[in-house]
């Protein structure tokens, strides 16, 4: 689903070059569930944007669902995100003057879908998160948990290859951060790859498999035992 | 261009508009203040115009005076300073002579330049008022209001030297009591009795005759003043497509040959000429027209670019859905679009509240006023395509001014919008 071959990026700092990602190998099989742990500066936010298509690596090649990614111009690309990912934020990013039904309907109404599917289909992933009957709330009427859940009900929405989650539960507490934590193992169950960027050694043991930066390398990939956030709700 | 046609376009559009309601209006006041101006501006400059218009289409712009006065060069045998008097002959070969002329009337007075006034009596009370001697096309000329039930001079009266008068609104009210009946009524003039047919009013100031004048027929003036052919003064206008200066030129020449005056004497003759006046009210109306044009254009911009500034600042607030919105799949070109769209309407119904607001108020005004003669406004309306114009303009502005936040939004990149906190 993703391959990553030698990843380059750096940033220029005023006169200094700050290299983040420094020869990223790195590849994910369909149906996976990823963490990618590191401390601040280790690059895995830089990794998760250029994977998102939201920023552009300096070197290397990537692959998404055997597309190149490279070179693209904005239309290009907007494109590409609309039909292969969705995206979680950690501070949901929600429209707030848009209510959740209409939050979660927006990327299919950027895939030129009909009002009708689109509410349809919205309604449907809204229910998956179990926010059938906050639908026509707005965000500021929501608590963090259900914001978050909205979110994911979004980046479901126009049926991505790929989640990328970017520190999910960050801004929530460790009972909500659990409750999101079922939800995406409940995708990644139907199916769904899913890759989340975390600092939290619980959140990432929730995942089957975890990538460790450093400094903008990996230094381990491992499998891991998947602990069900099920058992904590 | 498509996506315009949308309904889905446009009911984001709406959303956008319709949850950002505080910056929507400040949007929309700007804009709706300038056309209202623009409106109401243009509306008043159109209604002063109308109201000289009218003032000056009563006295008939293409319109000249010219009298007899004394010559100034030595002529024929004849010495300077022989006096010069207009007689009906005169006008008999002007009006057989010169095309140019339209109208032609000649005049008489008595009471006026020395001579004097008419007694006129009606029962115990007199009293001594100018008297003329018209024909009914000095009505043309120079307009009267004849009060309801009265008439003015006509043909017959001057055919048959009818003993008919009109009487000003002034001596009316001296020699009247409210409600009496006036027309019909007898009244003495120098010791003969007139039948009253009619009481006027001036509907403009200035002229000779006031309010406080008696018309006769000029025939039957000629008559009783013993007045033979010899006139005072005459009044002539040209048609409407000729230069009264020019035609006045050809006139006085043919004069001065058939009274054996020197072509070069300018004073024999003396004249007054409205076009000239005229034109110098026109050249401040045009004026003043342009000063509102610029006046309500320039309002215009200032609305447009206000609307321009407040959607920069939204963009700036909107960073971080516009990046999100990006993430979600939105292309530049449709980020662009809705920005753009939601400048282009809201220019365009704030465009039309301001004219809508406007057209009221000046339909009020027109309203208040009525036909009160005091104030000089008539009929303060706006010319349809003006506005039309006015609209497309500031569509077509704000489409212009709408392009600088929508490029703005663009340029930012969805991951530094993201990032923006």
């Amino acid at each position: 689903m993703i391959e990553i071959k030698d990843l380059h990026k750096s940033y220029q700092m005023g006169s200094n070059s700050l290299h983040v990602l420094k020869g990223i190998n790195f590849s994910v099989k369909e149906g996976e569930l990823v963490a990618i742990m590191g401390s601040s500066g280790s690059g895995k936010s830089t990794l998760l944007n250029i994977l998102g298509m939201l920023d552009e690596a300096d070197g290397g090649s990537y692959f998404l669902d055997n597309v190149p990614i490279k070179g693209l111009n904005e239309t290009k690309a907007a494109q590409y995100r609309n039909k292969f990912l969705g995206f979680v934020f950690q501070s949901f990013n929600l429209i707030n003057y848009k209510t959740a039904l209409e939050n979660v309907a927006l990327p299919l109404y950027y895939q030129r879908k009909n009002r009708k599917e689109r509410t349809e289909k919205a309604m449907n992933y809204l229910g998956k998160v179990g926010l059938t009957n906050w639908a026509t709330h707005l965000p500021s009427e929501l608590s963090g948990g259900q914001k978050q859940r909205v979110a994911i009900a979004r980046a479901l929405a126009a049926d991505p290859k790929v989640l990328l989650a970017d520190e999910p539960t960050g801004a929530l507490d460790s009972t909500t951060s659990y409750e999101v934590m079922d939800i995406i193992q409940g995708i990644n169950d139907e199916g769904k790859t899913i890759l989340v960027v975390t600092h939290e050694q619980d959140i990432a043991n929730m995942c089957k498999r975890i990538v460790h930066l450093k400094d903008g390398v990996i230094v381990e990939d491992k499998e891991v035992e998947q602990v069900r956030a099920s058992q904590y709700v | 261009m498509k996506f315009i046609f949308e309904r889905d376009t446009w009911q984001e559009i709406y959303g956008a508009i319709r949850k950002n309601k505080i910056r929507t209006i400040i949007t929309v006041i700007g804009v709706t203040w300038g056309v209202f101006l623009f409106v109401f501006l243009l509306g008043m400059a159109k209604g002063l115009d109308n109201s000289f218009r009218s003032q000056f289409n009563d006295f008939a712009t293409n319109t000249m005076f010219l009298w007899g006065q004394q010559t100034s060069i030595p002529n024929e045998g004849f010495k300077r300073g022989r006096r010069m008097q207009l007689t009906l002959d005169d006008v008999e070969a002007l009006e057989s002579q010169v095309d140019d002329i339209e109208y032609i009337a000649p005049r008489n007075v008595t009471g006026q330049w020395g001579t004097p006034p008419g007694q006129f009596v009606r029962g115990s009370k007199s009293g001594a008022f100018k008297v003329f001697g018209d024909y009914p096309t000095i009505d043309k000329v120079s307009k009267k209001k004849i009060f309801d039930g009265g008439r003015f001079i006509n043909e017959e009266d001057i055919k048959y030297e009818r003993k008919v008068c009109v009487i000003g609104e002034d001596i009316y009210k001296q020699f009247y009591d409210k409600d009496e009946e006036v027309i019909g009524g007898f009244v003495r003039i120098n010791g003969i009795y007139f039948k009253v047919i009619g009481v006027y009013k001036p509907t403009q100031a200035g002229g000779f005759e006031g309010d406080d004048s008696i018309f006769l027929p000029f025939t039957t003036f000629q008559t009783i003043f013993n007045q033979g052919r010899n006139i005072s003064w005459m009044v002539i206008t040209a048609k409407a497509d000729k230069n009264i200066v020019n035609t006045e030129t050809i006139i006085k020449t043919i004069l001065k040959r058939e009274h054996n005056v020197h072509p070069d004497d300018t004073q024999a003759f003396g004249s007054f000429n409205l076009g000239e006046e005229i034109a110098k009210v026109n050249g401040f109306l045009g004026g003043m027209r342009l000063i509102t044009y610029i006046v309500g254009i320039a309002t215009l911009i200032a609305g447009v670019i206000a609307i321009g500034n407040v959607l920069l600042i939204t963009v700036k607030e909107r960073t971080r859905e516009i990046g999100v919105r990006r993430a979600l799949g939105a292309t530049p070109a449709e980020v662009r679009g809705q920005i753009m769209l939601e400048s282009i309407l809201l220019t365009f119904l704030a465009g039309l509240l301001g004219f809508i607001s406007g057209t009221l108020l000046l339909w009020g005004i027109n309203t208040a006023i009525g036909n009160n003669d005091d104030i000089p406004i008539l009929n303060p309306t706006v010319d349809f395509f003006a506005v039309v114009g006015a609209l497309l303009s500031i569509v077509l502005l704000g489409t212009l001014i709408g392009l600088i936040p929508a490029q703005k939004a663009v340029s930012i990149k969805p991951i530094e919008a993201l990032r923006e906190e």
